[in-house]
């Protein structure tokens, strides 16, 4: 039996855009009910992963493996529509709701699979986790704020009862209260049984609530342990956790669609937190 | 007061005509990005595709219309497969569907003029059996166009508002990602979506050449313009913009040339004037269109 070997696992992965090559041979495990985090600095290849998993960019060369119930599939390079069908969901950064459809469209939306009619269970469980969605059922999508709309777009993404979840940088521009929120009840859903791999720049934060870690760098994998081995590893806590006064640098936010390239000058995005926080709001 | 009535029953006639043509036009756009000014020629291979039925085969409109309806289906749908996703797979921009639809119009139109000629046409109905509804005057055919209407525009509310199926159509035309995330195959939500366009398309130009009463190969060239207009008068991809634009500006056009109206309304020949006129204000003023939602790029 499979049940023990990892529900999710991309085996010498490359795969990027055009001639460029974001990952280099990149491999990774996701533990069956684990919560598996991916950090590292910006361009590092963590959102291309995610895509390259989904079926949004096909992979030059590897292979992704995913073993839902026992049986194996080869997953590499196929449309994102079956692999949601597979028992997978996929919380993008940006755009991960349908702003001109109503919350309670949006929750029939992630139940496409089942006729668009929401499995009474699976719903009551998620107005149980956020009970705002419940609340604002009538509201158009595009009107809620940066953390309902993280919570809608994680209560869609449950609707499909998926064994896996890939999260694009949950906490991104959501205020810090709203971030505790969202990891707390991130926990409570991996608690329920899914499994979740997590691309996070809020490294420390997602390290400390993660079974496990895995540090890229170019494109490749930099470092990878236990989620708390990886919290107190003297060079990953230097180059990504704030040594050294680093702090900043980590707290420093991406560029979402920059992606290193070879020859590219370094390249430090100069807006912290808080000011991409306000550009968000005047969206 | 009565000319007002009927100036507004006449815009109701145009306006939802213009509507059931605008809402594929949208649809598509909202879906696949493609400006496709191949459209009105869709309209005018609908009311040829019916004037086959009802004048060479000398069979009833209505089996006509049902006609041109399945063949504007098939002929949409067929260059979804052999025209617009082998250009998209290719990865062709918004620009190049743009030049392609223009290409494809200046086809269609001219193969249906080597096909029919160029010379107007009828069908073969009785154009001057008129009824009077209290103080307005309408012919047969602008009370079959207004009730048609009514029943495709509620038919296609419900459809949007309430089917799974319309519901991933706006979910598509929200985020195509976002759409295959939530396991919805866009490929073929995209294939049904052409159908449903098409085939409204089909059927818009069955009732423009009914109430026109003669019509040839041109009549779609220009109807495009106002049905452009009232899509981006709806708010561009808006499905229910679309439907409330054609409304809006066929009343406009209408109840313009009222001779209450100061200097004695417009002059009939300036109708079309003033719908770009009103487009016009509304991009001033409103430019994401009365439905369309603001967004920030």
């Amino acid at each position: 039996m499979s049940t023990d070997r990892p529900l999710l696992e991309t085996a010498d992965l490359d795969a990027g855009y055009g001639e460029v090559n974001i990952l280099h041979g990149l491999s990774i495990a996701v533990p069956r009910g684990a919560i598996v985090s991916v950090i590292g600095p910006n361009g590092a290849g963590k959102s291309t992963l995610l895509k390259a998993i989904y079926g949004f960019l096909k992979p030059r060369r590897g292979t992704v493996v995913f073993r839902p119930d026992g049986a194996e599939h080869d997953i590499t390079g196929m449309k994102p529509n079956k692999l949601t069908e597979l028992g997978m969901n996929y919380v993008f950064q940006l755009d991960n709701v349908f702003p001109n459809m109503t919350v309670r469209e949006n929750l029939e939306m992630g139940a496409y699979l089942r006729g668009g009619k929401p499995d009474k269970e699976i719903l009551e469980r998620i107005h149980g986790w956020f009970p705002r969605l419940d609340e604002r059922r009538r509201q158009r999508a595009g009107t809620l704020s940066g953390g309902e709309r993280q919570m809608l777009a994680l209560g869609r993404a449950l609707m499909s009862d998926p064994k896996l979840l890939l999260l694009d940088e949950p906490s991104a521009g959501l205020a810090p209260s709203v971030v505790d929120v969202i990891f707390e009840k991130l926990q409570e859903i991996n608690g329920a049984g899914i499994s979740i791999v997590m691309v996070e720049q809020n490294a420390r934060r997602s390290l400390e609530m993660s079974d496990y870690g895995y540090v890229l760098d170019m494109g490749r994998n930099h470092f990878e342990g236990a989620g708390s081995k990886l919290l107190h590893d003297e060079s990953v806590v230097e180059l990504y956790l704030g040594g050294r006064g680093r702090l900043a640098a980590a707290q420093l936010i991406a560029d979402e669609d920059y992606e290193a390239k070879p020859g590219d000058a370094p390249r430090r995005q100069g807006r912290f937190r808080h000011e991409q926080d306000k550009e968000k709001r005047h969206e | 007061m009565n000319e007002l009535l009927q100036l507004i029953a006449n815009g109701l006639v145009t306006g939802s005509i213009i509507a059931i043509a605008a809402i594929g036009l949208s649809l598509v756009y909202g879906i696949l990005k493609i400006v496709n000014f191949a459209h009105g020629e869709y309209l005018v291979f609908g009311a040829y595709m019916a004037l086959v039925v009802n004048v060479t085969w000398g069979q009833s409109l209505v089996l006509g219309a049902l006609f041109a309806m399945i063949m504007t289906a098939l002929l949409g749908i067929a260059l979804e497969f052999g025209l617009w996703r082998p250009i998209r797979r290719r990865g062709a921009g918004i620009v190049s569907l743009l030049i392609v639809s223009i290409g494809l119009a200046l086809v269609l139109r001219n193969s249906i003029l080597l096909w029919q000629g160029g010379a107007p046409r009828r069908y073969d109905v009785d154009v001057f059996q008129v009824y009077e509804l209290g103080p307005i005057r309408l012919s047969l055919s602008q009370i079959v166009v207004i009730v048609v209407a009514s029943v495709v525009i509620v038919g296609i509310g419900l459809l949007l508002a309430r089917t799974t199926l319309g519901k991933a159509m706006r979910a598509l035309s929200d985020s195509r990602d976002l759409a295959s995330v939530s396991g919805i195959d866009t490929d073929r939500i995209t294939a049904y979506t052409w159908i449903v366009g098409s085939a409204l398309a089909g059927l818009g130009g069955v009732l423009q050449g009914l109430v026109q009463n003669a019509f040839e190969p041109n009549m779609g060239f220009r109807l495009l313009l106002l049905i452009f207009a009232a899509v981006i008068l709806g708010g561009v991809g808006s499905a229910y913009g679309a439907l409330v634009g054609g409304l809006v500006l066929g009343l406009m056009m209408e109840v313009s040339t009222w001779s209450a109206l100061p200097a004695g309304g417009v002059d009939s020949v300036y109708k079309p004037v003033v719908a770009f006129v009103v487009l016009i204000l509304v991009l001033i003023f409103r430019p994401q269109g009365i439905f369309g939602r603001a967004r920030t790029v």
